[in-house]
C-alpha cells in the first residue's frame, strides 16, 4: 500500500466522521486493532471514550441519543467484546434509539471454523438490529458506513451493526470516501398516509366529547412537542405520557396527566378507562400501558399514529392507522383541528386529580419518592435524568417531573437493569454543561458501576444516586404481593460501602441515612464540580403504587398495599418466581 | 400436522444480500408460523431474489409477519395472494420402486397426471410431474400403492394474473 493510500479501518474512521458521528465509546481487542490503529492515526473530530465494560460501551452510545439525538459509535473487538454488547444493542433496538455498532472479526479466511474470538456476530444479533452488515470487502467500507448511519437515523431510529473482518481492515481501500447508497428496499416515508386518513382523525377528535392524547417515544424523536402542545391546548385534551415520552408534553402543565400504565398515575388510567377516543401520538401501546390490551380503551374510538406500521394492531387495533413522522402528521392534522368542549371532561378530570392524587410515606426512616421529590424541587426539573430499572425508575417517573423532551433517559421495553450509569455518562458527554443525575437501584448499579471509572477519568460531573434498600425491589414487591412474601433470591446482602468504591476511584462519596439530611447531602453532591456517589439508605419494605396488576385491565389500578392477597398473576400459576425476573 | 390453520401465499421481492434470507426467516419463526415451502429464486434483474413462501398460521399473526417483513431493509414488497389471483406450479421427483410386473401401472398414473419419465431401472422409475400442489398430492396419494422411495418437491411459486404484481 502506498503512502498516501487508506486502508479498510481507515476508511472506517474516516467514513464514521464524514457522516457526522461525533463520538464513540469502547474497547480494542485483537480483531480491533486495525480500527484501533485507525483512530490513532485518521481520527480529527470524533473524540473516542475508553470504556471499562462492552456492555457500558452500548449503553453510554445509547445515553448520548437519548440526550442529543445524535447517533454515537460502538468500536469493539470480536467475539467477547462483541457479544458483551448485545444487551445494549437489544435496549437500543427495543427503545428506538439510534447507534452505529462496530465489531471487529476473524480474518476472512477464518470466518466459520471456530477461530479464536470469532463469534458469528452478524447472525447472533439479527433480531435486535434494525439492520447489519458483514463487511467482505475494504471498498464497501464508505458506501456501508452512509448506509448505516442513513438506516439508524432514519423512520424509527435503531442500531445498525457493521462486523469488520481484522484483514478487510487492512486491505487497501481503493474507491475514496465519496459513495451512493444502494438501498432499494428502504422506505421511512415520513408521510406514510393519505390526506384521507387526516380528514378522518379531525371528523374522529370533532365528534370526541371526552378524548385523551398519549404521547410517547416517536413524538420525542420527531421533535414534535410543540404541534403536540397545540394539539392538546385546541382540543382542550388531556394527555398522558409514556415512560418514553415524559416530557415531550410538559409535567407541570394543567392538561398533563402524566403517566399511564403499570405504575401511572391512577387518573391518568382512569381518564383512558373513561375516554370517548384515545389518540396515540408515536406510542407503541405496549403492555405495560394496556393493562389487559383486549379491554384497552374498549368503547372509544382508537386512533393510532406510528411512523412504524408493523407497530398498527400488535395488541391493540385501531380504528384509524396514520403511518408517519408524528411532527408531519400533526402539522397535516392542526388546520383541521377546532377548538374542544371538553370542559365537562377536564372537570371530571380534575376531580379525578384530586380524588387520588400522588403521594409518598415520610415516617419511619427515608423513602426513595422522598429523594425523588427534593432532588426534583432543588433541581427545578431541570436535570438530565438518567435511570436504571426497577422501584427507582417507576418512582423518578413519578415524582421527577420533566417539562422538556430528551431530558428522562430510561430503559424501557428492555427494562435493562445496568442501564441507568453508562446511559448518564452518555448523556453527560452529549450535554457536558448540564446538570446529569443518574438514579439508580443497588441491584442495577452493581452490574455496570465499573462505568465509575470512566466518569473518573473524563471528570463527568454526573451525581449518582443509589436507592439503595438492599433488595431487587421490584421482584421482592411481586414476591410480596403475588408470592406469599416468599423473599426468593433478592436480598442483596453483602453490598459493598458505595461510598467507600466511589472514593477508591476518586469520586466524592457520599452517605444519606436521615430524612434531615436530605436538602444538605443533596446540595453538597450538586454543587460538587465533580463526579459524586450518593449511598441514600432508604427503607427496606417499600412498594411501588399505583399499580395496576399483571393481567388485570386499567380499572383495576390498585393505590396502596392490598390487605388480602391477590391471586398470582395469570401464567405464571404453577412457575416459582420468574428465572427472569430482574427484567419484571 | 395442524390441518385447522389456513395456508398462504407470499411473495418477497428482495434485494440481493446477505442475511436476507434468515431475517425473512426470523420473522416467521418468532411468530411460531410454519413454513410448508420457500423458494428463492433470482428475480428479473439480478440484483433481486424473489422468494415464494407458503406458510398456515392465523390471519392477526400473517399481518403482523407481512409488516414485518415489509420492514427488513433489504425487502421491496411483501405480499400475499390467494389462490384465485395466481398461476401457481410446482415440480416434484417421485422415485417409486416398481418390476417390471407393475411397471405398467404406475405409467398408467403418470400419463394422468402428464407426469414424464426422466429415470428408468429394472427396480425403480422417477417421475417428473409439474402443476399445482394439489395435483401432485393427489399423484404422490396414488403411487403410495407402490413403494415410493423418495420425493423430492420444489415447493410452490406464484405469479400474479394480468397486470397484478406478484
Amino acid at each position: 500500500m502506498s503512502e498516501n493510500q487508506m486502508n479498510g479501518a481507515e476508511a472506517l474512521i474516516q467514513s464514521l466522521e464524514k457522516v457526522g458521528i461525533e463520538i464513540g465509546f469502547g474497547i480494542p481487542g485483537g480483531s480491533a486493532i486495525p480500527i484501533y490503529d485507525a483512530l490513532y492515526k485518521v481520527r480529527r473530530k470524533m473524540k473516542f471514550v475508553l470504556v471499562r465494560h462492552e456492555q457500558g460501551a452500548a449503553h453510554e452510545a445509547d445515553g448520548y441519543a437519548r440526550a442529543t439525538g445524535k447517533p454515537a459509535a460502538v468500536l469493539v473487538t470480536s467475539g467477547p467484546g462483541a457479544t458483551n454488547t448485545v444487551t445494549g444493542i437489544m435496549t437500543a433496538y427495543m427503545d428506538s434509539v439510534p447507534m452505529v455498532v462496530i465489531t471487529g472479526q476473524s480474518v476472512r479466511g477464518m470466518l466459520g471454523k471456530d477461530a479464536f474470538q470469532e463469534a458469528d456476530v452478524f447472525n447472533l444479533t439479527m433480531p435486535i438490529v434494525k439492520h447489519s452488515y458483514l463487511v467482505r470487502n475494504a471498498n464497501d467500507i464508505p458506501r456501508v458506513v452512509k448506509e448505516a448511519y442513513h438506516i439508524a437515523t432514519t423512520g424509527r431510529p435503531g442500531p445498525v451493526l457493521i462486523d469488520v473482518p481484522k484483514d478487510v481492515g487492512t486491505e487497501a481501500c481503493t474507491v475514496g470516501l465519496e459513495s451512493e447508497m444502494n438501498l432499494p428496499g428502504y422506505k421511512p416515508e415520513p408521510k406514510g398516509y393519505a390526506p384521507e386518513t387526516i380528514r378522518q382523525i379531525a371528523e374522529a377528535l370533532a365528534k370526541s366529547q371526552r378524548p385523551v392524547i398519549i404521547a410517547g417515544h416517536g413524538a420525542v424523536l420527531a421533535r414534535a412537542e410543540k404541534e403536540l402542545r397545540q394539539l392538546a391546548e385546541t382540543l382542550q385534551a388531556p394527555v398522558a405520557t409514556t415512560l418514553l415520552g415524559k416530557g415531550v408534553f410538559p409535567d407541570s402543565h394543567r392538561l398533563s396527566l402524566q403517566g399511564l400504565g403499570m405504575h401511572g398515575t391512577a387518573y391518568a388510567n382512569r381518564a383512558v378507562v373513561e375516554c370517548d377516543l384515545m389518540i396515540s401520538v408515536g406510542a407503541r401501546l405496549d403492555d405495560r400501558i394496556l393493562g389487559v390490551p383486549s379491554q384497552f380503551c374498549r368503547d372509544a374510538v382508537k386512533i393510532h399514529i406510528d411512523i412504524d406500521a408493523a407497530e398498527f394492531g400488535k395488541l391493540v387495533k385501531p380504528d384509524i392507522r396514520c403511518r408517519g413522522d408524528a411532527k408531519a402528521v400533526l402539522q397535516d392534522l392542526l388546520p383541521l383541528v377546532k377548538p374542544g368542549d371538553t370542559a365537562e371532561w377536564l372537570k371530571r378530570i380534575d376531580g379525578f386529580k384530586k380524588k387520588w392524587p400522588m403521594g409518598y410515606a415520610k415516617k419511619g426512616g427515608l423513602h426513595p419518592p422522598q429523594v425523588i421529590d427534593a432532588l426534583n424541587k432543588l433541581t427545578g426539573g431541570k436535570a438530565i435524568m438518567a435511570t436504571d430499572v426497577g422501584q427507582h425508575q417507576m418512582w423518578a417517573w413519578q415524582f421527577y417531573h420533566c417539562d422538556q423532551p430528551w431530558q428522562f433517559i430510561s430503559s424501557g421495553g428492555a427494562g435493562t437493569m445496568g442501564f441507568g450509569l453508562p446511559a448518564a455518562i452518555g448523556a453527560q458527554f452529549g450535554r457536558p454543561g448540564e446538570l446529569v443525575v443518574a438514579v439508580v437501584g443497588d441491584g442495577g448499579f452493581q452490574m455496570t458501576m465499573s462505568e465509575l471509572a470512566t466518569a473518573a477519568i473524563h471528570k463527568l460531573p454526573v451525581k449518582v444516586l443509589i436507592m439503595n434498600n438492599h433488595y431487587l425491589g421490584m421482584v421482592r414487591q411481586w414476591q410480596d404481593m403475588f408470592y406469599d412474601e416468599r423473599y426468593s433470591g433478592v436480598d442483596l446482602e453483602g453490598n459493598p460501602d458505595f461510598a467507600e468504591l466511589a472514593k477508591a476511584y476518586g469520586i466524592l462519596g457520599l452517605n444519606l441515612k436521615r430524612a434531615a439530611d436530605i436538602p444538605k447531602i443533596l446540595k453538597r453532591a450538586l454543587d460538587h464540580p465533580g463526579p459524586a456517589v450518593v449511598n441514600v439508605e432508604v427503607v427496606h419494605h417499600e412498594e411501588v403504587y399505583p399499580m395496576v396488576p399483571p393481567g388485570k385491565p386499567l380499572e383495576d389500578t390498585v393505590l396502596e398495599h392490598p390487605r388480602r392477597k391477590r391471586g398470582r398473576p395469570t401464567g405464571r400459576r404453577s412457575r416459582p418466581a420468574p428465572a427472569a425476573a430482574k427484567k419484571a | 400436522m395442524t390441518t385447522e390453520l389456513p395456508t398462504h401465499n407470499l411473495s418477497i421481492y428482495v434485494a440481493n444480500r446477505p442475511g436476507a434470507l434468515a431475517r425473512i426467516a426470523q420473522t416467521f419463526s418468532r411468530r411460531g408460523f410454519n413454513i410448508d415451502s420457500l423458494v428463492v429464486s433470482p428475480g428479473a434483474t439480478g440484483d433481486f431474489s424473489r422468494m415464494t413462501i407458503t406458510a398456515r398460521g392465523d390471519r392477526n399473526g400473517l399481518e403482523q409477519i407481512m409488516m414485518q417483513c415489509s420492514k427488513l431493509v433489504d425487502v421491496l414488497a411483501c405480499r400475499e395472494h390467494t389462490d384465485e389471483e395466481v398461476v401457481a406450479r410446482e415440480l416434484a421427483l417421485v422415485k417409486v420402486a416398481v418390476d417390471s410386473a407393475h411397471r405398467g401401472e404406475v405409467l398408467q398414473i403418470a400419463d394422468h397426471f402428464r407426469a414424464k419419465t426422466v429415470d428408468l431401472s429394472e427396480k425403480s422409475i422417477v417421475l417428473e410431474a409439474t402443476g399445482s400442489s394439489e395435483k401432485l398430492d393427489a399423484m404422490v396419494n396414488l403411487l403410495r400403492k407402490f413403494k415410493i422411495i423418495e420425493l423430492v418437491r420444489t415447493g410452490k411459486v406464484i405469479v400474479a394474473r394480468g397486470e397484478r404484481e406478484t
